[in-house]
């Protein structure tokens, strides 16, 4: 597995909020660390048991952090996932949706010059199975296998697992990159983790229209990757320059079509599953 | 959000990107008025959110005040893809010597904002990026500096542009400014036109504005036309839902933006055509299933409707309830063909036992059951 495990201790960000406070729950339930909580103002309460303090620097002369989540409204989430960078925590998820995008412009800029790891925002988070869970997915889809996941959708990423999990490979680690067009972390960041995971046997990428990460990607794979990838892409029959949900999942003139993203994964040898099952057939065809 | 043209003109002015001197006509003889207070020849512009205006018929010269009545008469009310023309702007005609494109947009790879530059405006960039896309120059903006004269001058050279070095460069500088002032998404000038006289005007302007950040700007948020919309978009939008209205005959809702994108791609793979893309979110209750099936008994085109839930956070049974209600208060009239899976999935199931709403066990066998119905084989 890559980036979390049994072991991460885990701080939530906008824990007094009805997410933060609903999410922590889940995550606790799950098996999760979750060790503290920060809500500017409500320091000294407790959620779940948990403390809560006035900001990540008071939670962090009381506790050792290694991930930071984020539930804290669009409007100051950003800032947030700042605060966290700033304050040294290693790796920074933000799960929050509609942040305004030149907020994200310079967070993603000023997160990345600290050398700290960002994920979403806009996205369900990650999650080792059976071992930690830092995000809003439901857990019990995710058995323990040798799959690893990286997707920019929530609930397809769900029924993936489920189908891998399903068919009893499993997964290693899932992680959700996010809708938005400015994210912290994209498909060819994470690859180079899963190619060195010594339980990873196989990838899945789940793209979708929008940009170019999927392309990005696929350049990686083919120049690096040693272990099989299987790709699927949403979005396929979409009308051009509509947003599909997700604020990053449109086609802009010639950039985002699927035909590009197809044509890309499949100059890379990645084989492209046309529906959720197929991905497990593939995944089942390339480990022989 | 898109704006107007001459909204978008209107925020450049603002930060000191020289306009033509116009202003915006509801009725022919404001439009004459406008053009006589301006007193030279006018060129009258559709003001409405589609491209190809110019090739629409709706963009003409006039060159005096009763001519430009004319012009507006027929500008005003004419239909534009779909779209009715409602307002005119009248503003001073250009003497063009040259025509170039400026614009900011986002770019995912770089994360960041990149100014575009290219000596060949007054077309469709996206065309000039296809055929000739050396002739633009791409520059990302470190969002830490912003983008200085220095840079914005070496732009200008690098791009081949011909005119006031000094002036040009400005007008980048103040884009730039003015794309961050107000959140945009895109902010382009199309064309920048140097005058037979060496002055340097944004001729015609696009802004869309970044819909996360409205909040930011209330005066501009005050500017979104709902009849520009369509009506279902916005009863949706009122209900918190991501929808796009589609053209085909078969209601789409699911959970998930994913989720949605791919019950989309698959009712297209069996032949269908989907009417909508309508995503319910994350955790949706029954009485949100209940609105979303109003929203699409709204749709006169909806013929049959693929409920397509993956149960997280969501729970099917509530989905469930949600369908039972809008069935009983005869809301839906179409056939209901469903596909349930994840947290709660037996629950749910149980509670449709014996209701009219058609039952499969995976996405694709759903999407070839609503298909065949819409189609009339079932």
């Amino acid at each position: 597995m890559i980036l979390i495990d049994r072991n991460t201790r885990v701080l939530v960000q906008g824990i007094t909020g009805r997410e933060g406070s609903f999410h922590t729950r889940q995550m606790l339930d799950y098996g999760t660390k979750v060790v503290a909580g920060v809500t500017p103002g409500k320091g000294g309460q407790e959620v779940h048991g948990v403390p809560v303090y006035n900001s990540v620097k008071e939670a962090l002369k009381e506790h050792e952090i290694d991930a930071s989540i984020i539930f804290v409204p669009a409007f100051a989430a950003a800032d947030a996932a700042l605060e966290a960078a700033h304050a040294g925590i290693p790796l920074v998820v933000l799960i929050t949706e509609g942040i305004p995008t030149l907020d994200m412009v310079q967070a993603v800029k000023e997160i990345k010059d600290l050398g700290i790891r960002l994920i979403g925002g806009n996205c369900p988070g990650l999650i080792s199975a059976e071992e930690s869970k830092i995000g809003i997915m439901p857990g019990h889809v995710f058995k323990r296998g040798k799959v690893g996941i990286i997707s920019r959708s929530g609930t397809l990423t769900y029924e993936a697992a489920a189908a891998l999990s399903d068919a009893g490979l499993g997964t290693t680690t899932t992680v959700g990159i996010g809708g938005d067009p400015i994210i912290g972390t994209t498909f060819k960041d994470l690859l180079p983790l899963f190619n060195e995971d010594p339980e990873t046997e196989a990838v899945v990428v789940i793209g979708e229209i929008g940009g170019s990460d999927e392309e990005e990607a696929a350049a990686w794979i083919k120049e690096h990757m040693k272990k099989p990838v299987v790709a699927f892409i949403s979005g396929r029959s979409a009308p051009k320059g509509k947003r599909m949900g997700h604020a990053g999942a449109i086609i802009m003139g010639d950039v985002g079509t699927p035909e590009s993203k197809v044509k890309a994964f499949q100059e890379a040898g990645v084989p492209i599953a046309e529906t959720i099952d197929e991905i497990v057939e593939l995944v089942k065809k390339q480990l022989g | 959000m898109k704006l107007h043209e001459y909204q978008a003109k209107e925020i450049l002015a603002k930060y000191g990107i020289p306009v033509p001197p116009g202003k915006v006509a509801f009725t022919p003889e404001e439009a004459r008025e406008i053009a006589r207070e301006i007193g030279k020849q006018v060129v009258i512009k559709a003001q409405v959110h589609v491209g190809g205006r110019g090739k629409a018929g709706g963009v003409k010269l006039a060159d005096t005040p009763a001519e430009a009545e004319e012009v507006a008469k027929k500008i005003l009310g004419m239909n534009i893809k779909g779209l009715t023309v409602k307002k005119v702007l009248v503003a001073e005609a250009a003497e063009i010597a040259k025509e170039y494109y400026a614009g900011l947009i986002l770019d995912r790879s770089s994360q960041r904002v990149v100014m575009m530059v290219s000596r060949e405006g007054g077309v469709d960039i996206e065309e000039v990026a296809r055929e000739n896309p050396e002739a633009i120059v791409k520059y990302p903006i470190d969002p830490d500096k912003g983008l200085r004269p220095f840079e914005a001058r070496q732009i200008v050279l690098d791009a081949g542009l011909e005119g006031n070095l000094n002036k040009l460069a400005d007008v980048l500088v103040k884009l730039y400014k003015a794309y961050v002032g107000v959140d945009a998404f895109l902010a382009e000038i199309n064309p920048l036109v140097v005058t037979r006289d060496g002055e340097i005007i944004a001729v015609d302007a696009k802004i869309d504005l970044d819909d996360n950040a409205l909040f930011r700007h209330p005066d501009l948020a005050k500017l979104r036309e709902v009849e520009a919309e369509h009506p279902l978009e916005i009863e949706a939008q009122n209900y918190g839902f991501a929808y796009v209205k589609l053209s085909g005959n078969i209601g789409i809702l699911g959970n998930g933006a994913g989720l949605v994108m791919y019950t989309l791609d698959l009712v297209n793979r069996v032949g269908g055509k989907p009417a909508n893309f309508l995503d319910i979110g994350g955790g949706a209750k029954a009485d949100v299933v209940y609105n979303a099936l109003k929203l699409l008994s709204k749709d006169p085109d909806v013929k049959g409707i693929f409920i397509n839930i993956f149960g997280g956070i969501t729970r099917a049974d509530e989905v469930a309830k949600g369908v039972i209600k809008a069935l009983e208060e005869g809301i839906v009239k179409v056939p209901i063909v469903m596909r349930v899976a994840g947290t709660a999935e037996e629950e749910a199931k149980k509670l449709l036992e014996g209701k009219p709403v058609y039952m499969y066990p995976t996405s694709i066998e759903a999407a070839k059951a609503i298909v065949a119905m819409v189609e009339g084989k079932k």
